[in-house]
């Protein structure tokens, strides 16, 4: 079975800063990868890297066991169609609707016709439990519909991999949820993802792996199992329990 | 009662000279339009050489005085082609204008998050789609507010093309006054005239900027 993407040996550098040292991932069907570490990491520029949003100073992208000639711009969009991006802060298209930001890319890009869109946009839109605002514009909706949008928009490009850099960090905690449920259900249908997430609780129970990431470099990998096995002596583990003490602390707060 | 009496006479006259301005400023707004947003994009989006020839361009039209330029094309350039007095002017005031509203949209460009711009190239589409279906039709909504600003400056400078023959308002009321001798009177009427065209522009500008504006997006319009 030939790797679905692979990056190799990613290094970007700002200034005399390094933000990317030297990393390489590899992506099979089925995999869920998820991005931990503290801000500053790289996990942002990492995933920016992979569809090339950022171009790395060095390293290379092979897409089905294909290089990637980054300079040619038909073989850049094309493993942009295969690799669909969900932001942080959602980036839908202010001066369309719901349903007219799922339909853009289907006409432009694959060309289909403008019935043929919008059935497939309403297709995605009712996956993601939007059918009824799909005539909303983004100003209209919440953030956590906001992001579902997103996410009906990049899974209607037929992505062979997803990449979600923070998901619900921008939602308040009663918006978390349905996203999450939505990116539950696509893990469950085995959609292979790379996602940047401090969602523990997520982590714990659909990652197949955790990269941990500190100035610029993963220094842990494994599967959440080792990493955040009790009494663990992992930098993981530190961490994710700092995120727990402030949970706790946030609640005897309240 | 003498003066109602020659305005009422000479309006008509005065009033033809209203096509011309209006037609000026058109064309000149056109104009400035169809090359100020490409000069915009290059200028945001273009390599550094691109970037500084645009700068430059800006620079000049911006730099010198439209009365100069306006002399400049029609006694000085074109030699041989001999461009009547209201090609000049809306070609002075349409290149004059292009500089300033290449900068109008270049704000507006630049006003858009960044987001804008990846998530399109995130979902495959070509840097030519992404400033055509999702750059422009945002940043010329926003840039509707300035751009009203732009149409009754162009308006008011339309004048000036009298100094090269163009039978414009200005220059029709001029010939009137000369010859009747009641100045006040008559440039009190053009300057209604101005106010009633920049008055009608700018509502429509508005009702343009409220047919366009993004559901739930500004307070209020």
């Amino acid at each position: 079975m030939t790797t679905l993407l692979s990056a190799k040996n990613i290094s970007v550098t700002l200034g005399s800063r390094k933000i990317l040292d030297n990393i390489s991932l590899d992506m099979n069907a089925g995999d869920l990868k998820v991005l931990i570490g503290p801000s500053g990491a790289g996990k942002s520029t990492l995933l920016q890297c992979i569809n090339h949003l950022i171009a790395p100073d060095q390293g290379e992208i092979y897409l089905e066991g294909k290089k990637i000639n980054t300079n040619n711009n038909a073989e850049l969009c094309h493993l942009r169609q295969n690799v669909g991006m969900i932001f942080q802060d959602f980036n839908l298209f202010d001066h369309l609707t719901a349903l007219e930001n799922v339909c853009l890319a289907l006409i432009k890009v694959h060309k289909l016709s403008k019935a043929d869109a919008q059935k497939r946009a309403r297709k995605e839109l009712e996956r993601v439990g939007l059918a009824n605002r799909a005539g909303l514009y983004p100003a209209q909706l919440s953030g956590g519909q906001k992001q579902r949008v997103a996410i009906a928009r990049a899974l209607a490009m037929d992505p062979k991999i997803l990449l979600l850099d923070e998901p619900t960090s921008a939602l308040d905690p009663e918006l978390v949820g349905e996203v999450l449920l939505v990116i539950n259900d696509l893990a469950k249908n085995g959609m292979p993802m790379i996602m940047a997430t401090h969602q523990m609780d997520f982590v714990r129970s659909l990652a197949t792996e955790v990269l941990f990431m500190e100035h610029g470099v993963i220094i842990e990998q494994n599967s959440p199992k080792v990493l955040l096995a009790e009494g663990a002596k992992t930098r993981t583990l530190d961490f994710c329990s700092k995120l727990n003490n402030l949970k706790d602390s946030c609640t005897v707060l309240g | 009662m003498e003066t109602i009496k020659t305005i009422l006479i000479n309006l008509p006259y005065i009033l033809e000279g209203t096509y011309t301005t209006v037609l000026l400023v058109l064309g000149a707004l056109s104009l400035g339009f169809c090359i100020g947003v490409p000069l915009a994009i290059l200028q945001v989006y273009g390599n550094r050489f691109i970037r500084q020839l645009v700068a430059l361009y800006v620079w000049f039209f911006r730099g010198v005085p439209i009365l100069l330029l306006l002399f400049l094309f029609y006694f000085g350039l074109f030699i041989g082609f001999n461009l009547d007095a209201l090609t000049a002017s809306g070609l002075v005031l349409g290149l004059t204008s292009s500089a300033y509203q290449s900068q109008i949209f270049r704000g507006s460009i630049q006003s858009l998050p960044l987001g804008q711009f990846k998530a399109g190239c995130a979902l495959g589409m070509s840097n030519f789609q992404i400033i055509k279906s999702i750059i422009l039709p945002q940043a010329l909504r926003l840039s509707i507010p300035g751009w009203s600003n732009e149409y009754s400056i162009l308006l008011k400078d339309s004048t000036l093309c009298f100094a090269v023959g163009a039978t414009e308002i200005m220059a029709r009321t001029h010939f009137v006054a000369a010859r009747t001798y009641h100045h006040l009177s008559l440039f009190i009427v053009a300057g209604f005239l101005y106010f009633l065209i920049t008055l009608i522009g700018i509502k429509i500008l508005r009702f343009i900027e409220k047919k366009y504006a993004i559901p739930g997006y500004t307070l209020s319009v």
